[in-house]
């Protein structure tokens, strides 16, 4: 077959809507994106562990504590799963993870945020796993199949997170003043991070265009912020609590909400790596492959013993 | 085997009696157990199965894409092993 059929055969599977599996043919350039695109998911769910897992052990009772210990460690399944998808692409997941820590490959620049207080980790299951989840639903339908199963499998198991964080910061909205000021104050910190969640405006984002036609992103950036935004404001009504944008308003003409414009410059300087945490969570990163790899260690030299063991 | 490199091992989940394992995904383990146990922790977390496979990756052989017209044709043209192939009267009944 030549080339030329092969791109043929391609372009005629993406226009009718039919995934695209590890053994096809496929451009260098979409195989390029998807290992770009998926390991940076991979590695936001692996550093996303991090500012939660730092409240795991502060939880304020036993069943808080369960739930962020559950939560947690989906998001560690859902790093797998994507990882897993970028080695069907042929992509190196050593590489992949080395290029994270040599700060080569991206992930959400949401993580480079610290979680200060509790009221943080309701707001963070609510905005940030909900900007996440608006994300990955229009994902479901991407273009390459191993990386919409595992989306698929992530929004099922990702619904109960923004739902936890949701009914926390419930919980201290009906609490003492104190209390719903902690929950006002981690809206006030997290609004923002979270709509540059969705990336740099349509104009400026540089892969694009190409992924929209290639299907593997369904929905700009834009047009996901703005779901989002609709979809979160009347969630923050019913908290009783303020988003922090004095232009926030229902826009009967559009059917959205009218909002500000993003802080760009401090989207592009957390992106460069001088956000609040950007040092440490690639420390904290770093520091658990090197003291794992006695464990690796400790697994191959088990798994070498109970080989001879079995063939003797 | 260097450390960065477990073997890559495919999973199949049986989630209940009655029906097949079906592939789920892949993960990385130093041996067969391990991989069994990883995929527990991975794929079943919410009760999604009652029994695991796991199969080195490198043992899975395929058919290759390039040649799937080809390979596949002989299916393609034998429409008369469809039951809808045959006609059959109106009034003829549990057939």
């Amino acid at each position: 077959m030549t080339r030329a059929d092969q791109e043929r055969i391609f372009n005629e599977k993406i226009a009718k809507e039919i995934k695209i599996e590890p053994n096809d043919w496929m451009p260098e350039e979409y195989r390029q994106t998807l290992i770009r695109q998926i390991s940076q998911h991979a590695h936001s769910e692996v550093v996303g562990m991090l500012p939660e897992g730092n409240w795991i052990t502060r939880a304020p009772n036993l069943r808080r504590k369960a739930v962020l210990l559950a939560k947690v460690q989906d998001e560690a399944g859902h790093g797998l799963y994507l990882y897993s998808a970028t080695e069907t692409l042929g992509a190196d997941r050593e590489k992949t993870i080395d290029d994270l820590h040599s700060g080569k490959a991206k992930y959400s620049s949401i993580f480079n945020y610290p979680a200060l207080t509790w009221a943080d980790i309701g707001a963070i299951g609510w905005l940030v796993d909900g900007a996440a989840i608006m994300n990955q639903v229009a994902l479901c339908r991407t273009s390459y199949g191993p990386y919409a199963r595992a989306m698929v499998k992530i929004c099922k198991e990702e619904s109960f997170h923004q739902r936890q964080g949701y009914e926390s910061l419930m919980k201290l909205c009906k609490g003492t003043p104190q209390q719903k000021a902690m929950a006002q104050d981690a809206l006030n910190r997290f609004w923002w991070p979270a709509l540059m969640m969705f990336g740099p405006n349509d104009a400026e984002s540089t892969h694009s265009d190409q992924s929209i036609a290639w299907k593997i992103k369904r929905f700009t950036n834009d047009e996901l912020r703005q779901s989002f935004v609709d979809a979160t404001v009347p969630q923050a009504e019913i908290l009783g609590l303020v988003i922090p944008d004095e232009n926030l308003k229902w826009n009967e003409e559009r059917g959205h909400y009218d909002f500000s414009e993003i802080n760009w410059d401090e989207f592009w300087q957390v992106v460069k790596g001088n956000g609040p945490c950007n040092k440490e969570r690639l420390a904290a990163r770093v520091k658990a492959k090197e003291d794992g790899l006695w464990v690796r260690e400790a697994a191959n030299a088990f798994a070498k013993k109970r080989s001879m063991k079995k063939s003797a | 085997m260097s450390n960065s490199q477990w073997p890559l091992w495919e999973v199949f989940i049986r989630s209940k009696q009655g029906l097949n394992h079906k592939h789920v995904g892949s993960l990385r383990a130093p041996d067969a157990t391990l991989a069994l146990e990883n995929a527990r922790d991975v794929y079943t977390r919410r009760s999604e199965g009652i029994s695991i496979w796991v199969v080195e990756s490198v043992q899975i052989h395929a058919t290759d894409f390039d040649q799937s017209g080809s390979f596949f044709e002989p299916s393609d043209t034998k429409i008369y092993r469809h039951p809808t192939f045959y006609e059959v009267p109106d009034g003829v009944k549990h057939m």
